[in-house]
């Protein structure tokens, strides 16, 4: 059994190790540190941590102020609250000003669970991918969340980082995280599957299913979605014909709206979406939320196999 | 301090050509917001010739004190400002709002001497609030002033920024409100109200300075004493005319976003002489 980490407590952690490593590191939350794991700095460096209280549009605005003076801003909150709540904020003060703020979303996607659809963030993508300027990475995984923040860390500009609310299987060989370049995890030139985030374990299990069924599917872990790899999308298109992408996101605006563009210009061939159909969340668990909501890796196999007879056979 | 001291006269004659400047700049743009520009011109004069540490030559020097226009809208004022103190040439004055101009409708950065964007109101006093935050950590002692509007004050995040640099203790932060009373839609009392603004700012545990924003004496006073206040922020609310100066501007909301014609121009800089 892989090992299963929180990308939240991988997070804190990379938190503290970067701020024993750079005096400049200051980190601003909005009353949730304790989930968002920022209360891990803060325990270490009072002084460069600052919490917000119930008050996410000031947050936004205040690390854009500590970045003018130079300062190297992470800040946590929750995707719905970061992207959706004080997207003003991180338009006009975080991306127009195109200042060095990192701005680290926890508890993303349908997979927070009994909270229910106010507190699933199905559109930050969308929200965060139209700002020039803004850079995104969505760590597949807890190992690839300190991959993600360091090269936040090392890359100047503002930055988003999607992350999850639970536990996540370490997804093993699958090699160096280079930001901007994406992840090949499995060879095949059947079908492209493009994922991203906790999909990209669901779709490792379709891809063995397929197998099993002789279908050699390519799986393409697609952490940075800002800038996109359109290389590897091309690729893709030319050398497989058809694309399934896989998202913990509504099916509009998000990954598979990235790849669509790229192809649609490029080279069009089918791309099939997996994701929240232009529906709102829900309460439940997360395994029964992703089965709802056409998610698993059952929904991504019958993506496959209902859509490559047309295309392949 | 780029300049020595100017006298409360010099301060007055200052002004009024950074007012002739302003009614130049938006006749030349043929759009802008002349009301609120006029109506900070005394503040922001005052501000940049007698108070503001800063050097033009290295606008990056990290002990700069550092100033925001929070109402962005009123940039023509900042603009002119700025060149007064020879952070570009005045002649770049006239290429506001055209194309590839470093001098953009709502502040940009690319305008040397501006620190940060703005022109969505509400949130310059956050920006302001992370500089002085930022010299809290890195323990430097240059100052922070804010510019805000009254109208901007109707934006709720205004109040989350209030709370916050009380709640940190920002005595390196000194707000500026510039109270014209008027907003695009009318006066502010009747659009949503304000009053008692005084007494709004101090229950939010700031100090509170009230004086004519018009009063050069006045309103240097008031920069003294605000960097006498320790342990919370000050504001000094101005209270101000829409449109000063020129007497067919004042108090006249329409003027609140339209640049003056050719001809109300050369009227403007009769008055202004």
């Amino acid at each position: 059994m892989a090992e299963q980490l929180y990308q939240r407590d991988v997070y804190g952690r990379t938190l503290v190790k970067l701020g024993s490593l750079d005096r400049n590191i200051v980190v601003l939350d909005a009353d949730l540190s304790s989930s968002t794991r920022t209360n891990l700095f803060a325990k270490q460096f009072p002084d460069r941590f600052f919490n917000f209280g119930v008050a996410e549009q000031n947050m936004m605005a205040t690390a854009a102020g500590l970045a003018s003076c130079g300062k190297q801003v992470f800040l946590s909150t929750f995707a719905v609250f970061a992207a959706g709540r004080a997207w003003d904020q991180v338009r006009v003060s975080i991306s127009y000003n195109n200042f060095n703020v990192k701005i680290v979303a926890t508890h993303a996607g349908i997979t927070v669970g009994p909270d229910g659809a106010s507190h699933q963030a199905l559109e930050d993508i969308a929200l965060m991918r139209v700002l020039a300027n803004m850079n995104i990475i969505i760590p597949c995984d807890g190992p690839q969340t300190e991959d993600a923040i360091m090269a936040a860390a090392k890359n100047p500009g503002p930055f988003y980082i999607r992350l999850g609310r639970s536990k996540v299987a370490t997804i093993e060989n699958k090699g160096e995280f280079k930001f901007g370049k994406a992840q090949l995890i499995s060879e095949g030139n059947d079908v492209t599957i493009v994922a991203c985030g906790i999909m990209v374990t669901e779709a490792i299990l379709a891809v063995k299913n397929l197998a099993a069924k002789g279908i050699k599917a390519r799986l393409i872990n697609m952490h940075t979605i800002r800038p996109l790899d359109n290389e590897v999308i091309l690729k893709a298109a030319q050398e497989t014909k058809l694309i399934i992408v896989c998202e913990e996101h509504n099916i509009i605006g998000g990954l598979a709206s990235c790849i669509d563009e790229v192809i649609a210009e490029n080279f069009p061939v089918k791309v099939i979406r997996v994701g929240v159909r232009n529906r709102f969340g829900q309460s439940g668990q997360p395994d029964e939320l992703l089965k709802e909501y056409n998610l698993s890796s059952l929904d991504i196999e019958k993506a496959v196999l209902s859509n490559i007879s047309q295309s392949v056979k | 301090m780029a300049n020595k001291l100017l006298t409360t006269e010099e301060l007055v004659i200052q002004a009024r050509s950074i007012r002739r400047l302003i009614i130049q700049m938006l006749a030349q743009a043929g759009s802008g917001h002349p009301g609120g520009s006029l109506s900070a011109a005394d503040l922001i004069t005052a501000l940049y010739s007698n108070v503001l540490r800063f050097n033009p030559a290295g606008p990056q020097w990290p002990d700069r004190d550092r100033f925001h226009m929070s109402k962005g809208h009123c940039c023509p004022l900042w603009y002119a400002v700025l060149a007064q103190a020879g952070y570009f040439p005045k002649e770049k004055l006239f290429t506001l709002r055209q194309l590839g101009s470093i001098l953009q409708g709502h502040p940009d950065r690319k305008t040397p001497g501006v620190e940060s964007a703005s022109g969505s109101l509400g949130q310059g006093l956050a920006i302001a609030l992370g500089m002085s935050l930022a010299a809290k950590v890195d323990k430097k002692d240059y100052r922070v002033y804010c510019l805000l509007g009254d109208g901007e004050l109707q934006e709720g995040s205004v109040w989350e920024a209030a709370m916050a640099c009380a709640h940190f203790s920002c005595d390196n932060l000194c707000a500026i409100l510039d109270a014209n009373g008027c907003q695009i839609d009318g006066r502010c009392e009747d659009i949503m109200g304000l009053e008692p603004l005084a007494a709004k700012w101090q229950a939010f545990g700031w100090q509170v300075i009230e004086i004519n924003g018009h009063d050069m004496k006045q309103i240097l006073a008031a920069y003294e004493q605000a960097k006498t206040i320790k342990n919370k922020p000050t504001i000094i609310i101005a209270r101000t005319v829409k449109g000063k100066g020129v007497s067919f501007m004042e108090g006249v909301i329409g003027f609140h976003g339209r640049a003056p014609t050719q001809e109300e121009a050369q009227r403007a800089l009769k008055e202004l002489a």
